[in-house]
């Protein structure tokens, strides 16, 4: 799992290097403030951390992961918020860089955790620590990509 | 699913996996060498008309020779096909995925249901690739480097680059979660899955070469499909990441702007250099493994060619900026990468070392998988050389985008690593049929090829020192290339006959399956795992029996032993 | 079959040595003063690789040969020697880092020259698949170009705005330069569509032209005649056919090259 990863962290420090390079070479670059939905997503995503977690060692641990797994969709319908949120802005995919990558960006973390909530629900056939990995590793991308693209200016 | 389907097409035995590799990597070399056949018909006679071919291929010709975007199209899908489905696929999913458990002593890999879905996976993008090929508008022009805005502008910009450009990417991006499936596999198998006695330092230097290899194609392949998402993105989402402002493409102001191009060189490269790596490390592995079988001596220096596959596999991260000095990169950063690129050359020449130490006061025996891994050794030494060369900056000036370039990476890449897939080939067929291949044809289809790989790209070197371009359709409008044109005729015919050749290797390899002598379990007398089981191995590899691992896997004329080589498995001193 | 094989290691290396310093195919005359030294490096890099390619062939030749296996001999169980595996590890990186650094001296050197105060500035707008030469006339100026404004019928083939006065005097060519011998050139690449690269082979100049760049790239030209300017990037189906022709002449004959181009 570690070398997975491993991987899935290349490809996104692959693009990370490639918005820090956009970024700094136009002179026309335009910053979207971070949307308050953001903040709600990661509230909810760390959650689903913590309920896998406790699940992992509870023995009534069917319930606390039907609960990561409900506030894994929960994240992902906020991330549908927060596309059309900046859709209504009049902010698309091909509108400014900025708003490219973050469009980018957050599907393709979307997608990675589709994946992995698709493998949580078959979690009597996966080892749970192993999922753990994965699913903490996309809470962390999450707060990371939170980082790089709003806060760092 | 029925017996058939399950035991053959979808296997999870990584038996059957490996040989579905080799059987698609085979299939593409056949593809990639007959558009090399026709590269070589347009660059030596570019004026004149093929009717036959013109009847295959009507809008290649158009009526008149064969078109330049027709000679780009297959310059460009040549060398796709090659460096992803041949020399990213066979040295290490091909044998790798056959024989890295096997040596290791373990029963299958670790993920044997990942590993199958890798190779469906790869397939299909070998299926997209020959869309791409055959797709309407014709193939893409932009070179296996795909370099934006060209890639990125669509058809405006040049036939090909529609469809078929957008084929292309898409096929490149499967190919690379194809790859990372395979990755986690031998990674995992590996570190996990060894046997008992089966410690680090006592694996074959092939099973390292596979390792390290494994993590270079888990790191780089990423970033290529990161380049790739932004490629597309560009083509069909109107984003800019590649795209600056104010192009002017066929009349028409193109709306983009704030993208750079060497942007996408960079991740590109980034991805590419330890692309090449992930093609030759495999064989350096092969070889080492071979050199020592075939001189009857330890590999010399194992601790050290261990270290020698983590060096080049680290500082190739850090050279990719060599195919770039007259990019418009900074001249400093050029220099940084300058020092990297002679960093790298500095394992590599270390393993050369101790592949000649390794036959100094050997017992050589000239068998076929030999002749082929001596073979390895003299191109890995030319092509080598020349590429010390171009990571001089001064002396990259001259030559970048020359055939001087043209030479290197295909003496290394089209021919070393080849003769490493051939001595592989070789070596374990019996192991995987339970018959040998003809001796006497091998030693045919050796010579030739080598003698005709040498006549095809010695004279390239020459081609690229008088200024002649890469990439060129023909050689016609410059006062400075048409006294080359010889070259390039004799060039053509040596590529001729030397694709002819390789009849002999297929026919060697179909033949002796059903007609080549019986194998035994142990034909070269060679010491490591897969030489302990019966040919074909059973389904579980060991029979259900474990090995135990008593010794290190090189074990050859040791002192004192009654037989000039100690399997992996004997007890005794070590 | 060893022997034959030996043999083939040996004359390989051979014959290809003698090809190389029999200068049968070779670089083109040289016509610029940088280019010396590019030479010079060049020449040193095949000194170099020559001789690793030639000895370690004479090696693996000797060896194949020397050690073949005969009768019931065991070979030597020699696993390791750390001393000598340092030693021609040091040895090795000490030849090619050298290189490297050498290399790296002309290169370092060539991007810092600083130009003379009388250069001759050109400069040179790459597109499918032509080159578009500019100069700034006698104000020593280029004016502004806008994208927009390219008008190929017209000759505007970079754009020039007509409000810039800057403008006014500026010479554009295409596929047609001219240089006057023995003074600097310092050319800045641009791009109208796609990646081009410069390259004038008697000059010993290559760089490439990217869109949204504006890359300088300097020469001196030491000998008058017409040289061919040719496209080293791969930029489309007629990337064989961007020629274009840069003629070295006197002082005298430059400045009434560029008069009668003004009057055009």
């Amino acid at each position: 799992m570690w070398f997975a990863i491993a991987a899935i962290l290349m490809l996104f420090v692959g693009l990370t290097s490639a918005y820090v390079v956009r970024r700094g070479l136009d002179p026309n670059w335009t910053s979207i403030p971070i949307p308050g939905v953001a903040f709600a997503n990661a509230a909810l995503l760390l959650a689903s951390s913590f309920t896998l977690e406790v699940g992992r060692r509870s023995p009534a641990a069917r319930r606390w992961l039907v609960a990561t797994w409900i506030l894994g969709l929960a994240f992902a319908a906020g991330q549908l918020t927060l596309w059309r949120q900046l859709a209504e802005e009049g902010l698309h995919l091909n509108t400014s860089a900025h708003a490219s990558f973050i469009y980018l960006l957050t599907a393709l973390h979307g997608l990675h955790l589709l994946g992995g909530m698709i493998v949580v629900s078959w979690q009597s056939r996966v080892d749970l620590a192993v999922i753990a990995i994965y699913w903490h590793f996309l809470g962390g991308l999450w707060i990371y990509l939170l980082v790089v693209l709003f806060a760092w200016s | 699913m029925s017996g058939f389907l399950r035991r053959y097409l979808f296997s999870t035995d990584h038996k059957v996996v490996g040989i579905q590799y080799l059987l698609l990597s085979l299939a593409a070399v056949l593809v990639g060498i007959a558009l090399s056949i026709i590269m070589r018909i347009r660059l030596a006679w570019p004026q004149e008309k093929w009717p036959i071919l013109e009847r295959l291929m009507p809008a290649a010709f158009a009526g008149g020779p064969m078109t330049p975007e027709f000679y780009l199209s297959m310059m460009t899908m040549h060398g796709t096909i090659m460096i992803f489905f041949v020399l990213s696929t066979a040295p290490l999913s091909g044998f790798g995925n056959y024989f890295l458990p096997i040596q290791i002593g373990a029963r299958d890999m670790a993920f044997p249901v990942l590993n199958m879905l890798s190779f469906w996976i790869t397939l299909l993008a070998f299926g997209v690739m020959m869309a791409a090929l055959f797709a309407t508008g014709g193939a893409p022009i932009a070179g296996w480097t795909s370099y934006p805005p060209l890639s990125a502008l669509g058809e405006i910009a040049g036939p090909g680059l529609g469809l078929g450009q957008g084929l292309w990417i898409v096929s490149i991006a499967i190919f690379c979660v194809g790859s990372l499936f395979t990755s986690l596999n031998f990674l995992t198998t590996t570190l996990n899955l060894r046997a008992r006695g089966m410690s680090l330092l006592w694996m074959p230097l092939t099973v390292w070469a596979w390792f390290t290899t494994a993590i270079l194609a888990l790191l780089a392949f990423p970033v290529l499909l990161a380049a790739g998402l932004l490629l597309l993105l560009d083509r069909i989402g109107g984003t800019s990441y590649f795209l600056p402002a104010g192009l002017i493409v066929s009349d028409q102001l193109i709306p983009n702007q704030g993208g750079s191009p060497l942007l996408w060189q960079h991740l590109f490269w980034f991805f590419g250099h330890p692309e090449v790596y992930i093609a030759i490390l495999p064989g350096m592995g092969i070889t080492s493994h071979i050199v020592s079988t075939f001189s009857r001596k330890p590999v010399f220096a194992y601790k050290a060619m261990v270290a020698a596959f983590f060096a080049i596999g680290f500082i190739s991260y850090i050279v990719w900026g060599h195919h770039m000095f007259i990019s418009g990169m900074s001249p400093y950063a050029g220099i940084a990468f300058s020092i990297s690129t002679m960093a790298v050359a500095v394992p590599s020449a270390v393993k050369t070392f101790n592949w000649l130490a390794t036959m100094w006061r050997g017992q050589i025996r000239l068998a076929t998988p030999m002749l082929y891994s001596i073979g390895f050794v003299s191109f890995f030494v030319s092509g080598g050389v020349t590429g010390v060369m171009l990571a001089m900056p001064s002396v990259d000036i001259f030559l970048h985008d020359t055939y001087f370039v043209v030479a290197h990476f295909h003496i290394i890449m089209g021919v070393a690593a080849i003769f490493a897939v051939f001595a592989g080939t070789h070596f374990w067929f019996p192991k995987m049929f339970g018959r040998m291949m003809s001796e006497s044809l091998g030693k045919v289809h050796f010579w030739l090829t080598l003698a005709g790989v040498y006549a095809i790209f010695m004279p390239m070197h020459f081609l690229g020192i008088s200024g002649g371009l890469r990439r060129y359709a023909e050689f016609t409008e410059f006062a400075f290339l048409r006294p080359l044109q010889p070259l390039h005729v004799f060039i053509s015919i040596a590529a001729f006959v030397t694709a002819a050749a390789q009849i002999i290797f297929l026919f060697n390899c179909f033949w002796s399956i059903r007609n080549g002598r019986r194998a035994g379990v142990n034909p070269w007398e060679a010491t490591s795992l897969e030489w302990t089981i019966p040919s074909p191995p059973p389904h579980d590899n060991f029979a259900g029996v474990e090995p135990v691992v008593h010794r290190g896997p090189y074990d050859y004329s040791v002192p004192g032993a009654s037989r000039d080589y100690l399997m992996q498995t004997e007890g005794g001193p070590e | 079959m060893p022997l034959v094989l030996s043999i083939f290691l040996w004359l390989l290396p051979i014959v290809t040595a003698l090809l190389f310093v029999g200068r049968v195919w070779w670089t083109p005359d040289l016509a610029s003063i940088h280019g010396r030294s590019i030479d010079d490096q060049l020449a040193l890099a095949l000194i170099v690789a020559g001789t690793i390619f030639v000895l370690a062939h004479f090696a693996l030749g000797y060896f194949i040969w020397r050690y073949r296996a005969s009768g019931s001999e065991r070979a030597l169980y020699w696993r390791e020697h750390p001393k000598l595996e340092a030693a021609w590890t040091i040895a090795t990186a000490i030849l090619f880092i050298g290189l490297g650094i050498e290399g790296n001296r002309v290169w370092a050197g060539y991007a810092r020259e600083s130009m003379p105060s009388d250069v001759v500035r050109i400069e040179v707008t790459a597109q499918q698949f032509a080159w578009n030469f500019r100069y700034p006339g006698p104000d020593g100026r280029f004016g502004r170009t806008d994208p927009r404004l390219i008008d190929d019928s017209l000759g505007n083939y970079i754009g020039i705005d007509p409000d810039d006065s800057a403008g006014e005097d500026d010479i554009v060519t295409q596929n047609l330069a001219a240089v006057p011998v023995n003074r600097a050139v310092e050319v800045t690449l641009r791009a109208k569509d796609v990646t081009h690269s410069f390259f004038v082979p008697q000059f010993r100049v290559k760089q490439d032209a990217v869109p949204g760049l504006s890359i300088p790239v300097h020469f001196t030209a030491k000998a008058a005649g017409e040289y061919e300017v040719a496209c080293a990037e791969l930029c489309g189906m007629q990337h064989h056919k961007m020629r274009g022709r840069l003629q070295v002449m006197s002082e005298a004959e430059f400045q009434s090259w560029l008069r009668s181009r003004a009057a055009l």
